[in-house]
Order: structure tokens, then C-alpha cells, then sequence
């Protein structure tokens, strides 16, 4: 498992207008083009710099895929990253103030405390 | 030397600039009682009439990120650019250009590594609504120097409680040691309970009122004999798994330092957070 990667997908994306919407819109193309592209990127680096290693598990890229926010949090994806990022792609579509959000909580209501580790 | 005119700690709630500035349909209902209660705290710091702002923020994995995480970092530029493209996006944040006072930023990194802080520093930040928020609820007109400060509440491993009272109460001393006749106001912005990307994210109040009214009792008394004595890095998880942001204020309760009862204090049970206010004057209220 990597949590580390996880939170550099949700980080990097959520930076990018572009990349937003290309994860809305297209999720099992951008996770591929990511994981391929920019999982090994040192960030802040020439891409002669790449590392080498970094690879999601299968899990995690069907999590990913899947926009299965409740799995990310399971897996121990940083939340707020996760949040932050869903929020982008899908508040558009309430119909009510904070709906979106209000469900996104409801569908972890089987989480009790401790929740999944964070730390990477 | 530099004198301390007020010592400030809120929240940083980044939808009060949209609620706000809404008008008709879109204004909440709300929004005058917030707004009311801003404008009551914003006086509390133009009475001051500070000439720099210290600034204590977190970031919120903006700038600050996992290949390179600080713990604490101090800022030191002659600009900083504000607000990022997913806050502009989330809050409606506007973007803001604040001036750096260097000359601050080096004597606190100096002065703050002779006194056991291994600071981090960076000569190119953009910051988030950690330290705008309050530029926006305190000094809208952002027409003072800044010097940024942020905190890993966010990434663990995090700092102990204790570490974040113990920088507070350097920074008070290394301000005051600043060989300046500026006026300094100190201003860091916090959580009380909050939970995001959880469960008990964004009911009608903050995930857990008992630990707000305890929360804010111990901050206004500066009672932080017991708030040291309850709050630990593991107890913070219960109240709401983005609680550790209160460490924040427990770093200007170390400013206002021990047992020092703040002069201004508020707050508003708004959904999903309990927002709450504090200034202290160290020298005296202004008259």
C-alpha cells in the first residue's frame, strides 16, 4: 500500500483545473495517464530526476478509478485531501446547499473511531 | 524594542467571505450575526493600530507537502501571493498580494534557532486561507507587512501540544527582543472541534459542543494548566479527526501566555464548526 501515492494522486489533481475535470469526467484514462506519467515525478524536478518505484496496488488504482471515497478512507487516504478534491468534481451536481457533502459523510457513517491511520 | 499591541486567535471559517459579500437569495441567514460579530472583532485590533502582523497559520497542503514536510516555518520574502486556485474555487476566496517584513522574519528565524526551534524558512510562499481569512475579518484594507507562520497540524507525525505552547511563548519573547519602535500585533488562526472527510463532517454544529465550551474556557481564562493537562495528540482525534488545529491556539495561548484572560471574546455556533474569537492586549486595552 502506498498512502504516500495516494495522497500525491489527490494532491496533484486537485491543484489542476484541468486535471479535475479529466478525473470527473474520464476517471480509469487519467489514473493510468497519472500513474504512468506523474507518479514517479519528483516533484519540483526535471523529469531526468524521476524516481522509480512508486506504483499504486491494485486496490487502491480500483479505488481511485472508481471515485470510491469511503475505500480512500479505508486505505488511509489523507481526508481532507480526498474531500477537497470530490468536493471539486461533484458539488456541482447539488440540488441543496451542502448535499453533496452531508452524503459523503452519511457513507462513512459505518466508521468508528480510531478512523484508518493517515500517516504515511 | 517592538511592542506587543494585541495578541489574536480565531478561527479561520474561509466561507465567511462569501457569506459575507452575498446579497438577496444568496445571502444566509447567518450572515448579518457573523458579520456583526467580525466587525465588533476587527475594531479590537485597528484600536491596537499595529504596524506588522505576525501571522500563525497552517497550511492546508497548499504549499507545504509530504516530500518536504516542516513542522514549523517561518516566512521571509518581500511579497507573498495569497489564496490558491482550489480556494478560489471551493471559498470564492479572492487572490491577495500582502507585503513581507524581512527584517522581522530574520530575527525570528535567528532568534528562534538560538532558543531551540529548528525553523524552516522560504523565501517563496503563497499562502492560504490560514492567514487570509484573518486579513479579510481583521484588515480587509491588507495593508500591513506580514510575516507568515505555519504549522504542520495537518501531516503526522505532528509536534506535541506542549511544543506548540512552548513556540508561542518564544515568539512573544522574540518579538519583544526586536530591535524595532514598530507596533506588533500577533495573530493565529485555529480549530476548535472539526471533522472533514469524516462522519460527523458538516452537521448543524461542530462534532462535539462539549469539547468547544471547554475549549474556549480554557482559552479565554488562559487556563493552560488544564488544557495541557487534557489535550494530547491521541485525545485530539475524539472531538473530530481535523481537531489537531486547535494546537494552533494552544500556540497563542503560550503568546497571550499563562493565565493572561483575554480582553475580547466571542463566538458563533455556525454549521458544522463553533467559531470563537479572542484579543488579548498585553500592554493594556487601547484607549
Amino acid at each position: 500500500m502506498s498512502k504516500y501515492l495516494l495522497n500525491k494522486f489527490l494532491y496533484t489533481v486537485d491543484r489542476d483545473p484541468e486535471l479535475v475535470e479529466r478525473y470527473r469526467e474520464t476517471p480509469g484514462e487519467l489514473v493510468s495517464w497519472w500513474e504512468a506519467e506523474r507518479a514517479n515525478t519528483v516533484l519540483n524536478c526535471i523529469t531526468g530526476e524521476a524516481s522509480t518505484w512508486l506504483r499504486f496496488t491494485d486496490e487502491e488504482r480500483d479505488a481511485l478509478i472508481a471515485h470510491d471515497h469511503v475505500r480512500l478512507f479505508e486505505l488511509g487516504a489523507h481526508p481532507f485531501l480526498t474531500l477537497t478534491l470530490f468536493i471539486a468534481m461533484f458539488e456541482r451536481d447539488n440540488k441543496e446547499p451542502l448535499e453533496y457533502q452531508k452524503a459523503f459523510g452519511a457513507r462513512l457513517a459505518h466508521f468508528d473511531m480510531p478512523y484508518p491511520d493517515i500517516a504515511t | 524594542m517592538a511592542s506587543i499591541v494585541a495578541v489574536i486567535a480565531s478561527t479561520h471559517h474561509p466561507f465567511y467571505y462569501k457569506a459575507s459579500t452575498a446579497t438577496g437569495e444568496d445571502r444566509p441567514p447567518f450572515a448579518d450575526e457573523w458579520t456583526r460579530k467580525i466587525l465588533a472583532f476587527r475594531e479590537t485590533l485597528t484600536r491596537a493600530n499595529p504596524d506588522v502582523l505576525v501571522m500563525v497559520g497552517s497550511d492546508h497542503f497548499h504549499q507545504l507537502w509530504l516530500d518536504n514536510m516542516p513542522q514549523f516555518l517561518v516566512g521571509k520574502a518581500p511579497f507573498y501571493d495569497a489564496n490558491w486556485y482550489n480556494e478560489e474555487r471551493e471559498f470564492g476566496l479572492p487572490r491577495l498580494l500582502l507585503k513581507g517584513q524581512e527584517d522581522l522574519s530574520a530575527h525570528i528565524l535567528r532568534a528562534g534557532l538560538d532558543d531551540g526551534f529548528d525553523l524552516a524558512f522560504s523565501n517563496e510562499l503563497r499562502i492560504d486561507h490560514s492567514i487570509t481569512c484573518p486579513i479579510i475579518t481583521l484588515r480587509p484594507e491588507a495593508d500591513l507587512p506580514i510575516v507568515p507562520i505555519y504549522t504542520n497540524i495537518f501531516a503526522p507525525p505532528l509536534p506535541q501540544p506542549k511544543r506548540f505552547v512552548q513556540l508561542g511563548e518564544s515568539i512573544r519573547k522574540i518579538v519583544e527582543s526586536w530591535p524595532s519602535h514598530l507596533r506588533v500585533a500577533i495573530i493565529g488562526t485555529g480549530h476548535l472541534s472539526l471533522e472533514l472527510g469524516g462522519p460527523r463532517q458538516f452537521g448543524p454544529h461542530g462534532p462535539d459542543p462539549e469539547f468547544d465550551r471547554r475549549a474556549v474556557e480554557w482559552i479565554a481564562t488562559g487556563d493552560l494548566d488544564n488544557c495541557l493537562r487534557e489535550v494530547t495528540l491521541d485525545s485530539l482525534h475524539s472531538p473530530g479527526n481535523a481537531t489537531h488545529g486547535f494546537m494552533d491556539f494552544m500556540l497563542m495561548m503560550g503568546v497571550a501566555g499563562a493565565g493572561a484572560k483575554a480582553d475580547h471574546v466571542d463566538t458563533l455556533d455556525l454549521f458544522h464548526t463553533m467559531e470563537a474569537y479572542f484579543t488579548w492586549y498585553p500592554n493594556g486595552a487601547p484607549a
